[in-house]
């Protein structure tokens, strides 16, 4: 039990709190940066290779690219299927040969982006699907090479959204590293299940539960304005206001 | 310039095939300004996209001032397609860039230094009448300022030909007209050949030197706009003339006179009355520029057959007018 009268009670709790969200912030903010760095180019790897799309001569023949859809899209589909407690049990191997442990902050990481990257891959593959089709045309027009497409018209055409699903995938992270506490992962999750699960203290919780939301909102503001600030589609620049994908942990994602 | 070859496409095998294009040959001269007018599905979209080949022909071969087009493939068909502006129907403009970045765009993908795309987008908007507007973007345009756009960022690495895909289908008469003129206007000053799509046949009238007429993928007709409105039981000509057909209980013998160059302001109706001392009635009438000169075309009804009219009709052909049966006779 925790001691509430205790001299020292808030001192320690505001440590206890600042190292959890010092962890959580590492763990999403290196699992978000590798996961937009993976997770963007597949997603566009999986719109160009579909039948008939830009990249679909790009690796030689079509069949080429057609291996290359399927296989991407299996991967992701399978990513996406498997529930992240388990998903995190299964990468332990992996997550030893990469971090050296399977235990820890930065050991946390490894399945945290796992599971992000196909969830992220997909939004990127909505967005750059909601390209319009004749700016392909347009740009093949021009002369413009596959890479000034992508750069040029797909990127800054489907920035708004792509932010959108970085805010989107932030939030996921936020909930998964929540769950990595759980074994071992530190960060909030681990300030809630030790603190809270564990010695009943209902006021760790309390302060968890409201640190964890101002990051979630923080990140969804500030994105959300970002994307609105890029989008230029119509003159009042509207995005839908509920532009957000949710995650069930007990399901990996759903869409 | 333009040297399209017995060009073939079909999409889709066994009895769903559609035959876009069927054996169609086309030729236009540098400077020209050529329309291709058909219904939609005719196929001419499909033949608009082989010139710069964004649709390869299954056969046939396209020509662009000496460059065989359908023979190029990868690197040297990107710096080909160079040569070639595109304005498409919908504007086709980067949402998210402004229209200075939409122009700065075909620079860079036309490999322009990045030192001199601004300079040179700012020439193109200043080309199509938007000087200052650089720094807007296409949602705060009208349809016929995006088309503008779409012109300049076409223009902007300097393409020897002009394709465009209904550029003005999208947009109000007036708008139109305007963007009708720039597109001669630049067809002028650059030199620039123009080979353009649209069902409408005010597009055609208002600026084409020459045009085609699609039906079912095949070229069912073409000529010099001059040419064509002389040139009796054509189909173009009777849609750019546009007479409402005669109903059934019209007199025995019904006709068209045309009148082209020098003819049209002569009292053609008065001296029929006068000198066969027929009451014709008039069923219609329109007179047109086409092609820069006046051309109009009469419909009348006669109250005699045959020979009679036959007599009516030499003698009209006499004076140098094109005279067409619709209903009687034998032309």
């Amino acid at each position: 039990m925790i001691d509430y009268d205790s001299p020292d009670f808030w001192t320690d709790l505001f440590e206890v709190l600042l190292k959890g969200t010092l962890e959580t912030l590492y763990m999403t903010g290196i699992a978000t940066l590798i996961t937009i760095l993976v997770g963007l180019p597949l997603g566009i790897l999986l719109v160009g290779t579909e039948k008939g799309a830009f990249l679909e001569r790009s690796f030689g023949p079509v069949w080429v690219a057609r291996t290359i859809n399927r296989v991407v899209g299996f991967i992701v589909n399978v990513g996406r299927s498997v529930p992240f407690i388990i998903l995190m049990i299964a990468l332990i191997p992996l997550t030893r040969l990469i971090v050296g442990t399977f235990v820890g902050t930065t050991a946390a990481i490894v399945p945290l982006t796992i599971i992000a990257i196909p969830f992220f891959a997909r939004m990127v593959e909505i967005a750059v699907n909601d390209v319009a089709p004749g700016l392909y045309e347009t740009a093949d027009s021009l002369g413009a090479t596959k890479w000034l497409l992508i750069r040029r018209v797909l990127l800054t055409e489907g920035l708004p959204a792509i932010l959108l699903g970085v805010s989107t995938t932030i939030t996921s992270i936020i909930n998964f590293s929540a769950m990595v506490g759980v074994v071992g992962g530190g960060g909030l999750g681990n300030v809630a299940v030790t603190y809270g699960f564990q010695r009943y203290s209902w006021i760790h919780i309390v302060f968890v539960v409201v640190i964890l939301f101002a990051i979630v909102q923080i990140v969804q503001i500030v994105l959300t304005r970002i994307a609105t600030r890029v989008s230029h589609r119509s003159s009042t620049a509207v995005l839908p206001k509920d532009a957000e994908l949710t995650i069930n942990p007990a399901q990996g994602v759903a869409t | 310039m333009i040297e399209l070859r017995n060009l073939r496409k079909t999409y889709g095998h066994g009895p769903a095939a559609v035959r876009a294009l069927d054996d169609v040959s086309i030729s236009v001269p540098a400077g020209e300004i050529f329309g291709v007018v058909g219904r939609s599905g005719a196929g001419k979209s499909t033949l608009l996209r082989t010139v710069n080949v964004l649709e390869r022909p299954d056969s046939g071969t396209v020509t662009l001032d000496g460059t065989q087009m359908t023979g190029l493939e990868g690197g040297a068909l990107r710096q080909a397609r160079r040569s070639v502006g595109m304005v498409f129907q919908h504007f086709n403009l980067l949402a998210n860039r402004s229209i200075q970045q939409n122009v700065e765009f075909a620079l860079e993908a036309a490999r322009v230094p990045r030192g001199k795309r601004a300079s040179q987008a700012a020439e193109m908007l200043d080309l199509v009448g938007l000087k200052d507007r650089g720094g807007a973007y296409p949602a705060q345009l009208s349809g016929g300022q995006k088309q503008r756009v779409g012109i300049a960022r076409a223009l902007a690495a300097k393409p020897r030909v002009l394709l465009s895909d209904e550029a003005t289908s999208a947009l109000d008469p007036e708008t139109t007209e305007s963007i009708l003129d720039l597109i001669r206007s630049i067809n002028r000053e650059l030199k620039l050949t123009v080979l353009l799509i649209t069902h409408e046949m005010d597009v055609v009238k208002r600026i084409c030197d020459s045009a085609a007429l699609m039906e079912n993928g095949a070229i069912v007709e073409q000529g010099e706009l001059v040419e064509v409105i002389r040139t009796p039981g054509s189909k173009l000509a009777a849609q750019l003339f546009p007479l409402a057909a005669p109903a059934d209980d019209e007199g025995p013998t019904v006709i068209d006179i045309t009148f082209a160059g020098g003819t049209a302001d002569r009292p053609v109706i008065a001296r029929l009355a006068r000198e066969h001392e027929l009451d014709v009635s008039i069923l219609g009438a329109t007179v047109e520029r086409i092609a820069g000169t006046q051309a109009g075309r009469t419909r009348l009804a006669l109250p005699v057959a045959g020979e009679a009219a036959a007599a009516v009709v030499a003698d009209l052909r006499r004076q140098g007018l094109i005279v067409e049966y619709l209903k009687g006779g034998a032309a």
